[in-house]
């Protein structure tokens, strides 16, 4: 079993189970029933709390709704007002775009580095690994408070360091210049979520792949490019596309630390969308707020998927039961 | 060649590589150090005196440790209050998970029923699906049930399934041989004591991940509650910890000791559980 995890080469929707009989015993109508009765609950909450808002933000998209009175159909106005009106809609957009396009391509090669550097038969290996991941497990209020602190323009930690070396550090979080450029700063330290499931792909590339390549003349480069690059390909478009979605549904660090500013600088997406629902109480307008940013992490994950066609490399699948 | 030169040519490569390694630890252990520094910051600050808080250059170490400082939390919120919230509703968040992630994960890898592999299709895509969608719809639902304001729109979804940890499980349970299920049956078990007595007590390692990953993700949750929550007295911890910063002066010391406070269950659990963490995370990363 072990060996068959070879980064991604498993297929999720390998045929598990022998093939049903044509004709249904008793034993087999129980397993139906018991199937059913036992994926139920999760069948009847796929319905209860994702079909059905689903289909609800659709309609209330296209509604007036403040919650106080009933929602008034108004076609595609919410629509056109965000399109053509709204001139935050537009600034949330870059704000998290950039984020987005800044964070991810660094979280990833980064963790790809380090993770290059721990699998390099190195002592203190389990120590470091757990160090890496320590701040991916710490989320939210806290941590935003932390880099608060880190992040004073007066008294933090990371203008004296910077100060040390003889530069004067912006006022970082204050600043509309570098308040975006914090928070990607910030992101960098969870580095270790993508770094530890580098390191177990990396881990299972055979090593026998090297030592071929070895004797044929390949130096460290080529058998980086040819043969690791290749085979974490899987893993590293997983995390891209998880990447993706996460980071455009930024929302505490924009909310704790920057509440947007300075003058929108930070003004996340989410956070947005969260003003309009519950703050401003307009529901129909932040449920097609909502829809937008449905749509753009639809596109950008199908674009990624149909470009990875050409740089995701699979190793020969292992089908069937396993 | 002579041995002795083969050995010189050797000595050189192994000084090359020693090289080399003491580079790589370099690079990463200062990585390490830049991941402990803001940590080190938020505790030793979490332990000044108010006047030593505002200082330039900053003290890495404190001059005395105040410990009053983490007593003093306690009075200016109802911090235990939001301790006793937040321990609540995760409980209650990890027991519908583990329920319903270990029932529903095992329908889909080791039961044959009709619609399985399409219902298994439309988990994948809902894990895709950005949770901003749902969001206001959801709040609506809470809101006719007239649940906002109470624990129940934090907890009562988890016991029908999330979808991360029904695929988690489902991936670990194909990993157990089925002729374990197939012997059970022959003796007469029935499909729901294959999964209870049989396979259960087999996917205690990955219950554990899907445990760890629940505490987690549920202990540092902000936006639901910041939605559903918004009595004095029912404040998670991360809601209350908004308390502690002031609109123009914050007291960095207290703000440092409370969110310390904050971190410290998922630390000490972290500390403890590591090994199912790194499993967990690598079984669905990487398999998936």
């Amino acid at each position: 079993m072990a060996k068959e995890i070879v980064a991604g080469t498993t297929s999720i929707n390998a045929p598990i189970g022998p093939k049903r009989k044509a004709k249904m015993s008793l034993m087999a109508r129980r397993e139906e029933l018991t199937g059913w009765l036992m994926a139920g609950p999760w069948i009847i909450g796929f319905l209860l709390w994702t079909a059905g808002p689903f289909g609800a933000a659709a309609y209330l998209a296209f509604t007036d709704y403040d919650i106080l009175s009933t929602a008034q159909y108004t076609g595609l106005e919410n629509f056109r007002v965000m399109l053509f009106q709204d001139e935050l809609f537009w600034v949330a957009m870059r704000v998290t775009t950039v984020y987005a396009l800044v964070s991810i391509p660094l979280q990833i090669g980064l963790g790809l580095f380090l993770a290059i550097l721990l699998n390099s038969r190195i002592r203190g290996l389990a120590w470091l690994r757990t160090l890496y991941y320590l701040p991916t497990i710490l989320s939210g209020v806290a941590v935003s408070f932390l880099w608060v602190w880190v992040f004073s323009a007066d008294w933090g930690v990371l203008n004296y360091v910077l100060s040390l070396v003889g530069i004067q550090g912006p006022s970082w979080l204050t600043s509309q210049d570098w308040a975006l450029s914090a928070l990607v700063i910030m992101s960098l330290w969870s580095v270790g979520a993508g770094l530890v499931i580098y390191l177990a792909g990396l881990q299972g590339v055979p090593t026998e792949l090297y030592e071929a390549a070895e004797l044929d003349g390949a130096g460290r480069w080529r058998k980086f490019w040819s043969i690791t690059l290749p085979l974490i390909s899987p893993v590293i478009l997983f995390q891209l596309i998880i990447g993706i979605i996460g980071a455009l549904q930024t929302f505490t660090q924009g909310y704790v630390m920057t509440e947007g500013g300075p003058n929108n600088a930070t003004l996340f997406f989410l956070l947005y969308l969260w003003r309009n629902a519950f703050k401003f109480l307009n529901m129909g307008y932040a449920s097609a707020l909502a829809w937008a940013i449905f749509a753009y992490i639809l596109v950008l994950t199908l674009i990624v998927l149909r470009l990875s066609e050409s740089w995701v490399f699979y190793t020969g699948e292992i089908k069937g039961r396993r | 060649m002579s041995p002795n030169t083969t050995r010189r040519a050797l000595s050189s490569v192994n000084l090359a590589q020693r090289i080399e390694k003491g580079f790589i630890y370099l690079i990463l252990l200062s990585g390490g150090l830049l991941i402990l520094v803001p940590l080190w910051w938020m505790i030793s600050t979490s332990l000044k005196r108010p006047a030593e808080v505002f200082t330039f250059p900053p003290t890495f170490l404190p001059e005395t440790l105040r410990w009053q400082n983490y007593v003093d939390i306690f009075e200016k919120a109802p911090f235990g209050r939001y301790f006793l919230n937040t321990t609540y509703v995760v409980f209650m968040d990890m027991i519908g998970t583990l329920l319903s992630a270990s029932m529903v994960g095992f329908a889909f890898a080791r039961l044959r029923w009709r619609g399985r592999d399409a219902f298994f299709v439309l988990t994948l895509a809902t894990m895709m699906l950005p949770g901003a969608v749902t969001l206001i719809p959801r709040y609506l639902i809470f809101k006719e049930l007239h649940w906002l304001d109470t624990f129940l729109p934090l907890w009562v979804p988890s016991f029908f399934g999330y979808p991360f940890f029904i695929f988690l499980m489902r991936q670990f349970y194909a990993t157990i041989p089925y002729e374990l299920d197939d012997a059970a049956r022959i003796d007469g078990c029935s499909d729901f004591g294959v999964w209870w007595r049989i396979n259960l007590p087999l996917t205690l390692p990955a219950l554990a991940a899907c445990g760890i990953f629940t505490f987690n993700a549920t202990w540092n949750d902000f936006l639901g509650p910041l939605i559903y929550l918004s009595s004095q007295n029912k404040l998670t911890l991360a809601l209350g910890l908004m308390a502690f910063r002031g609109p123009h002066v914050t007291d960095f010391h207290y703000l440092m000791a409370a969110s310390t406070i904050a971190m410290l269950p998922v630390v000490v659990l972290f500390f403890f559980a590591q090994k199912y963490f790194i499993q967990g995370i690598v079984f669905t990363g990487v398999k998936g």
